[in-house]
């Protein structure tokens, strides 16, 4: 499959503050690509540089087989982009918007733009102060759907949306990978991620920390399991991967109930050990999104890393 | 009864006093903001008043030359119409008759900037959404702002009072000029504080009172041309005005400075009432809907400068054209009235040229003209940065525009806006002066010719503001400080009789004296290429930089 993002060992720096410290990306044509870290991780950093916006000090990145900075005017015909605070102009109504937008770019279709509106709920005669944040989105959202690029760039597009415009944001979502089309999604909405996305790459303090399908970083995680126990359980503590053990007596000192967290790979050994203590009941839970994403956004910081920034 | 009537005055006591919650907060956080820009303003305009004292006295430091001065300038209409006339020819009434109405339009311009940027510009922002939903009153922001304006212009007034006092001028006569000119500037934080009602955009509030405070300065000059022995009503109308009645240094009549604090009273309150009856955010005026699709116009980088800009171009365009309109108009009747005076006529020759008093009274404005159209070429530049820092530029420049083709579209209203700008300017003038002398036909091309030959000249302070924006966007407002140098060089050389290199400073001392003298094309070209120059260097600047 061809690229539609290579970013290798990006770097940003400002003023003092290290905002990108040697970044990977790579999102292959026609995924939906789930771009996710804490804020002032460097995504919207990042962001900006594959938009041409911002310079970068180091590295190498490339957007559709082009380099950025340079082709920026060129690229930007196959490309539509989503702030995540879009700002109007006051005496621009939204319709107006929309279409400068689509003439910007590389063009758009008259029939999906009105179709749009009509799913957004878009009253397209508002002129931009009067817009509230979730409609200004919006705005945004039918000029980026409505135009006719290869690529979409969406930073945080659904921060203000209410729960029925989101679902019409994950159905449009759907049909531009339908179409072919590729997007690169930042987004704090994880069961958004969770449903749209093809891959994600975490990003922290300015360097990718994990990048792969859900399915993949699922394997990584840790999962939880809780047990009732008939013997004592001993020598859990001492095998590999297995975390945070706790012990509890049941039915007046009868029974134990054990929890603990295991890394993958380190189930099997869990299971044998507690076979062998005699197993009144077990549950293991595979680890949620949240907890998969908390441990990727509070963990260790990778070697090399420093500040942060948010920009 | 009484015990139900009882709480509900309280109630509304209470709401009374709780309208101003919040007051002293707002007040240190605009104290805190502006530490810089404040004392620069207020030190600015009272080291200029002071510097101007002592430049008259090694000027002017005898008797019959003082005299000599205020003869010729009160025998001149044009003269009066541009810097009032001398109402007393003693050093400190020279300083007065210099700096009274220039001082006030100062501390007008700061005050309207004050204001606006602590009410209007605070809710177009979003920021004051946030203040005000903390314990802060209805009619806190806009007591802060005033607060803010007053103090300023009390210690412009202290300042002034105390640097010509340590001068060695009359106490009083000291006392009384600065406060003329925190008056007329406390009278404009009043029109600013109505203005920022009327409108929802802070550009469009300061539009309205920059109108009233041109508006007020065109009625004083045309007074001060028309006058005889007694001062015009048309003086007493315009605040600009009311610092000239005040007299300083010359009997110093106090009561007149009661005007301006009753105009900003008065002002005030209306403001307050305007405020009380509007929704946070929202303007008098109700939006009306848009149109649901663009026109065909609007598309592109070009499309969209044009539909941001034409507005303030237009608005420019009218002001120049009926300021110049009445310029021209007073030309010939003020002109007729000095006849043969040689003071009058050396001011003239080093202001304007060496022709007769008439061509050096067109010219001269002519050059004012110019100097003010830089204020609106460097405006024009920097909304750039606006729309750069307000977050616009960004989905502009991630459609098919290149940054060249996005200033390009913003730069032709700084370039071909002024020259546009100036023409209109030329044209009123022309009519004006046309009409007046009975000769349409044969005065309006000379005297459009003049105003439009300012414009390499206004060109040179745009330039700048493009280079500065492109290489260092951070200070992008300093540009505003060359189009201020060139309009401070302009007004106070002629008078102060400045060196030649400072006269060199501004672009405008280059020019020609138009209509008048023999032009030759070398200072346009010059003025030209080095503008051209300017914007190139700010342009590859800003190819290289990060944007945002």
């Amino acid at each position: 499959m061809t690229k539609a993002i290579s970013v290798s060992g990006l770097r940003k720096v400002f003023g003092r503050t290290r905002a990108l410290d040697g970044l990977d990306l790579a999102v292959e044509a026609g995924e939906v690509h789930g771009f996710l870290g804490p804020n002032g991780a460097g995504k919207s950093t990042t962001i900006r540089i594959l938009l041409g916006l911002l310079r970068p000090d180091g590295g190498a990145a490339q957007v559709l087989g082009r380099d950025p900075w340079r082709d920026a005017v060129e690229l930007h015909r196959r490309v539509a982009y989503v702030p995540g605070d879009v700002t109007l102009w006051r005496n621009l109504s939204g319709g107006e918007v929309i279409d400068l937008f689509l003439r910007l770019r590389g063009g758009g279709d008259r029939a999906r733009r009105a179709g749009l509106l009509e799913r957004f709920e878009l009253d397209p005669t508002k002129k931009g102060r009067a817009y509230s944040k979730g409609n200004r989105q919006k705005v945004a959202l039918v000029a980026a759907f409505a135009s006719d690029g290869d690529l979409l760039v969406l930073d945080e597009p659904t921060s203000g949306l209410d729960p029925l415009m989101e679902e019409v944001f994950q159905q449009c979502v759907a049909e531009e990978r339908e179409r072919g089309r590729t997007v690169l999604l930042s987004s704090h909405v994880l069961s958004e991620v969770e449903a749209l996305c093809d891959r994600v790459s975490i990003v922290r303090r300015g360097v990718t920390v994990e990048t792969g399908s859900l399915a993949e970083l699922r394997h990584l995680t840790r999962t939880s399991v809780t047990a009732e126990l008939s013997g004592a359980p001993d020598g859990l503590t001492q095998l590999p991967g297995v975390h945070d053990v706790t012990v509890r007596p049941l039915h007046e000192g009868r029974a134990q109930q054990v929890r603990l967290q295991v890394d993958p790979g380190g189930l099997d050994a869990v299971l044998h050990r507690l076979a062998a203590c005699g197993v009144l009941g077990l549950t293991s839970t595979p680890p949620t999104l949240e907890e998969l994403f908390l441990r990727h956004y509070q963990g260790e910081v990778p070697a090399g890393a420093a500040g942060t920034v948010a920009r | 009864m009484t015990a139900v009537a009882a709480p509900g005055t309280a109630r509304r006591h209470a709401s009374r006093s709780w309208q101003l919650a919040g007051t002293g907060t707002l007040l240190r956080l605009a104290v805190r903001r502006d530490r810089v820009m404040l004392p620069v303003w207020v030190v600015a305009l009272g080291l200029t008043v002071m510097s101007t004292a002592s430049a008259f006295r090694t000027l002017y430091d005898t008797a019959s030359g003082r005299a000599g001065l205020a003869r010729s300038t009160n025998a001149s209409g044009s003269l009066r119409a541009l810097y009032g006339p001398v109402l007393d020819d003693a050093p400190g009434g020279l300083v007065a008759w210099r700096m009274v109405a220039l001082g006030g339009v100062f501390a007008a311009v700061m005050s309207v900037v004050v204001v606006v940027r602590h009410t209007r510009e605070e809710e177009e922002s979003g920021r004051q959404e946030l203040l005000s939903s903390a314990v802060v009153g209805r009619r806190a922001p806009l007591t802060a702002a005033l607060l803010t304006a007053l103090a300023a212009n009390v210690l412009v007034a202290l300042l002034v009072a105390a640097g010509l006092a340590g001068l060695g001028l009359p106490g009083g006569g000291a006392l009384a000029l600065g406060l003329a000119i925190g008056g007329a500037g406390l009278c404009f934080a009043g029109v600013a504080a109505v203005a920022a009602q009327l409108t929802e955009s802070a550009r469009a509030a300061k539009g309205i009172a920059g109108a009233v405070l041109g508006a007020a300065f065109v009625l004083r000059a045309a007074g001060d041309a028309a006058r005889g022995g007694a001062s015009s009503p048309l003086v007493w109308v315009s605040p600009v005005g009311w610092g000239e009645e005040v007299r300083a240094f010359a009997g110093n009549r106090w009561w007149v400075l009661l005007l301006p604090c009753a105009a900003a009273a008065v002002t005030a309150a209306a403001a307050y009432a305007l405020a009380g009856r509007r929704d946070l955010g929202a303007g008098l005026l109700a939006d009306r809907p848009g149109a649901a699709a663009a026109s065909r116009r609007l598309a592109g980088a070009y499309g969209l400068a044009w539909r941001l800009q034409r507005g303030s171009l237009l608005g420019w365009a009218l002001a120049f054209a009926v300021a110049g309109g009445v310029f021209g108009a007073i030309t010939d009747g003020a002109t007729e009235l000095v006849g043969d005076n040689d003071g009058t006529r050396e001011i003239f020759a080093r202001m304007g040229g060496h022709q007769g008093i008439t061509e050096a009274f067109l010219s001269s404005i002519a050059g004012v003209l110019g100097m003010v159209a830089a204020l609106y070429a460097v405006g024009s530049v920097l909304r750039l940065r606006a729309e750069e820092t307000g977050g616009r530029a960004e989905p502009v420049l991630a459609g098919a525009v290149s940054r060249l083709r996005w200033a390009a579209g913003h730069l032709a209203f700084a370039f071909l806006g002024t020259a546009a700008v100036l023409a209109a300017g030329g044209l009123g003038m022309g009519l004006g002066y046309g009409l007046a002398a009975g000769d349409v036909g044969g005065q309006l091309p000379r005297v459009l010719g003049a105003v439009l030959a300012q414009a390499p000249a206004a060109w040179v302070p745009a330039g700048l503001a493009v280079l500065v924006f492109g290489a260092v966007p951070q200070v992008s407002a300093g540009a505003w400080a060359a189009a201020g140098v060139c309009l401070a060089i302009g007004w106070l050389g002629p008078v102060l009789k400045l060196p030649g290199w400072v006269m060199g400073l501004s672009p405008f001392g280059h020019l020609p004296k138009l209509p008048g003298a023999v032009a030759s094309a070398v200072p346009f070209v010059w003025l030209t290429a080095l503008a051209a120059a300017l914007t190139c260097a700010g342009l590859v600047a800003l190819r290289r930089r990060d944007l945002g």
